[in-house]
């Protein structure tokens, strides 16, 4: 079977997805031709509302029939309503067979899984995880799942890998002629980022909002001219589950040894002065990494850029006190990220594809500076899996994860050596998400593995003199020595999963667990 | 001169912390087989904590096992499969009563260490006083054997005895902890401060700390991980002291190249003592290898 540039077999058709193109290199495939584009339409004066109330009226107005691809948004995280419902509804409208284009799935969307089994979806392209995750390795789909990054998807669109028949839009406010706003209403989540795309580029689009304002709606995230429906529900989606309240920094000791050693690795980086560019997300480690980077920060008279990515009241507060200049918000995860990105035009409201499409004429990931990531594991060539367990299944969507590695200058993967009694290196890694070309550093609560590619990481951190350095060898030897060897994942040779680099090449396949 | 400013308490059932408690870099460690583990699982944690020592792996950490109570049937059991694995710096001892605790306490060690054909004496007691009683004797205590390295008043229990509670403000540990202070300065032991209790409450933590430390204090018993920067920094000596303690270091030496006895430093005369206390706090600032003979 042939492999690609990493040594993974993937195979050249594969039944469901069809002709593959190995992975070559973080940066080597080339975009050829012209970018894809939807359907044309004409709107005239006879037409002053878009507004269609019934959900059920609005699918069959948008013309969605058996076999189409329909795509939605996750902005609404935990707390959707909208897939669950679209879903629903079409399946009482007899409608099947559906490609599901998600740009991502939460637990709150398992509810799928009865409409997988019925056929009413029969295809999903983007992350799936929990019980959907689990169900898929288990040979549970027809089809394989195809994983994106958030930039990936986006150049899938626009490159017209992936059409969209119809993008449904869960919008937290809308008016009668499909002016978007995602900051205000009952149901706000601020950005509207990974909606752009699919807005654009879908041949129908259905704003569904709980929030109908008259017209015109301002701010405006998505504009008229995109939307062909406005479809009005109830609710659209349950405030707790779609932003948190306050976000707080960990206090779990081992992460904030982590972080600690994370931002020393940065402050004793070349990237940091002023003018420096980073991403942390949201997790426990990340948090606490930006507040110890903060107090560095202060102590060094440093002042940097901008934020980019998810954004919390965290990197808010970094704005309000001057510590970054912008902030580049594709997902907003908290209230306070949602006020300042309604009020505060330093806090701007980016789309996936300006935040990380590869196939564009400049990504905000390039100027990244300093990105801090997770993992599940990550082996001796540095190569990282976001993707799977140790089990073989389904677990995470890629997120942003390739993209910020490949622009970043520098990428740090955070992580305690071990989740209960799983490590986090191993020799190979079960399947690849991001490879090792893009990585520069590990840290963990046994200090900071740097690379070999990155000497000059490597020298900057012994001239610092306060980052522990241990080398991956070492560190895999300590694994192997506290969990011993794990019994290797027994798997089926149909592929379930295919995981596309964010340039649409192949960079790994997820095949079916063996039934236990 | 030993730093132990932090000694961090670690369950000895708990795999977990036992491995990777030493990576929170405190000044000692503290295995704990006494209040942390439940009496059905006393013979499991000895042998986990036995695994623990043997792996050897606390980086420059001071290693001590809390052994159980020398009232129990435990505390031989304990010391009997740990000392002789050679790895152990000290135990701390719990509800020391009386000088023949301590005794009874160094004979035992004495006869495992000969046995084991280790250096007699090497293992150091820490002694928990945690009963009024142990406060009243606390200079005899001290002095009850030379293996004894410090000298701490106990929190919860010693309050209870003493027929009160432990309250923010501290008020009923303050006469004790000043006559510990200074039973442990005659005796030459160190004297080490209970734990804080409120593990969110950093101020708090902070403020206890700059009194313990002001009364002359060496360092306190630390039960969670995200004490240890707090504790350490009120103890790090500020950059004035670290500059004093430089210069008084400096004309030590030049006097002593000089043949001199005594000097001035800033119009005040530096004797003896006065260099011993600028050698530990150019220690505390971690500008001198810890354990450095200076005379």
């Amino acid at each position: 079977m042939p492999k690609n540039i990493l040594g993974r077999e993937i195979p050249e058709f594969i039944e469901g997805y069809g002709e593959t193109q190995p992975f070559m290199g973080a940066s080597a495939r080339k975009p050829e031709g012209n970018r894809a584009g939807p359907k044309l339409r004409a709107t005239f004066g006879d037409c002053t509302s878009k507004v269609i109330p019934d959900l059920k009226a609005a699918i069959a107005a948008s013309g969605l029939k058996s076999g189409m691809t329909v795509s939605f948004h996750h902005h609404l995280r935990n707390g959707d309503y909208v897939v669950n419902a679209v879903i629903d509804a079409c399946a009482e409208m007899g409608i099947r067979d559906l490609t599901l284009f998600p740009t991502a799935l939460f637990g709150v969307h398992k509810k799928l899984i009865e409409h997988i089994k019925s056929g009413v979806i029969r295809r999903i392209m983007g992350s799936v995880n929990g019980p959907i995750g689990q169900m898929v390795s288990e040979g549970g789909m027809d089809v394989p799942v195809v994983l994106r990054s958030h930039g990936g998807r986006p150049r899938a669109v626009v490159s017209g890998d992936v059409k969209i028949d119809v993008a449904f839009i869960a919008a937290p406010t809308a008016d009668a002629y499909g002016n978007i706003c995602g900051s205000q209403g009952k149901s706000a989540c601020g950005s509207l980022g990974y909606a752009f795309t699919d807005a654009m580029y879908a041949d129908c689009v259905v704003a569904v909002t709980d929030n109908l304002v008259p017209f015109p709606a301002a701010p405006v995230s998505i504009p008229q001219y995109y939307v062909d429906i406005v479809a009005v529900m109830d609710s659209i989606g349950d405030p707790a589950g779609i932003v948190s309240g306050t976000t707080r920094i960990t206090r779990d000791p081992l992460r904030l040894l982590i972080s600690k050693y994370a931002s020393r690795l940065i402050e004793a980086s070349p990237y940091f002065k002023d003018g420096i560019s980073f991403q942390t997300g949201a997790g426990g480690i990340s948090l606490a990494v930006t507040a110890f980077m903060k107090e560095a920060m202060k102590k060094r008279g440093v002042r940097g850029s901008f934020g980019l990515g998810g954004i919390t009241g965290y990197f808010v507060d970094l704005l309000k006190e001057g510590y970054v200049e912008k902030l580049m918000d594709v997902q907003s995860f908290d209230l306070e990220a949602v006020k300042s990105i309604a009020e505060n035009p330093n806090h701007i409201e980016i789309s996936a594809d300006w935040y990380a499409n590869p196939w564009n004429a400049g990504t905000a990931v390039n100027m990244l500076d300093v990105v801090i990531l997770g993992a599940t594991e990550m082996d001796r060539d540095f190569n990282v899996n976001v993707n799977t367990e140790a089990d073989g299944a389904l677990l995470h969507g890629i997120g942003g994860h390739q993209d910020t590695a490949a622009g970043a200058k520098l990428t740090i993967i955070s992580q305690p050596l071990l989740r209960g009694r799983i490590p986090c290196v191993v020799d190979k890694v079960y399947s690849v998400t991001t490879p090792g070309e893009v990585v520069d550093a590990l840290v963990t609560e046994y200090g900071v593995t740097i690379n070999p590619r990155r000497q000059d990481l490597i020298d900057a951190c012994k001239e610092a003199g306060n980052v522990p350095l241990v080398s991956m060898d070492e560190l895999i030897a300590r694994a192997h020595e506290m969990c011993g060897p794990a019994d290797p994942v027994e798997t089926e040779d149909r592929i379930i999963g295919v995981i596309e680099w964010r340039d649409g090449t192949v960079i790994d396949v997820v095949r079916q667990l063996k039934k236990k | 001169m030993r730093l132990r400013r932090t000694m961090l308490y670690l369950p000895g059932n708990n795999p977990n912390m036992l491995l990777r408690g030493h990576l929170f870099a405190p000044d000692g460690l503290i295995l704990d087989l006494e209040d942390a583990v439940a009496v059905r699982e006393k013979d499991a944690a000895r042998v986990l904590v036995r695994d623990v020592l043997k792996r050897g792996e606390f980086g420059s950490c001071e290693v001590t096992v809390r052994i159980n109570g020398l009232d129990t049937e435990y505390w031989r059991k304990d010391l009997e499969m740990l000392v002789p694995l050679g790895r152990l710096d000290g135990v701390r001892a719990p509800k020391v009563d009386d000088a023949a605790t301590v005794r009874l306490l160094d004979e035992a060690l004495s006869e495992i260490e000969e046995k084991a054909g280790i250096e007699v004496g090497r293992i150091k007691i820490f002694c928990l006083l945690e009963t009024a009683k142990g406060i009243f004797n606390t200079y005899d205590i001290a002095t009850a054997s030379p293996r004894v390295a410090a000298v701490i008043p106990g929190g919860e229990d010693l309050t209870a005895d003493l027929r009160t509670n432990r309250s923010p403000e501290g008020t009923e540990l303050e006469g004790i902890r000043r006559s510990v202070i200074v039973a442990a300065r005659a005796a030459g032991v160190d004297a080490l401060d209970t734990v804080f209790p409120r593990i969110t409450d950093d101020e708090g933590l902070r403020r206890e700390t700059e009194f313990i430390k002001q009364l002359g204090f060496d360092g306190k018993s630390v039960i969670h991980p995200n004490q240890i920067p707090i504790i350490h920094d009120v103890f790090t000596p500020t950059e004035k002291e670290i500059e004093r303690a430089q210069k008084i270091v400096a004309a030590a030496k030049e006097a002593a190249e000089r043949g001199l006895g005594a000097v001035q430093v800033d119009g005040r005369m530096v004797d003896a003592p006065v260099v011993k206390r600028a050698l530990f706090t150019l220690t505390r600032a971690g500008l001198l290898e810890e354990g450095t003979e200076h005379a």
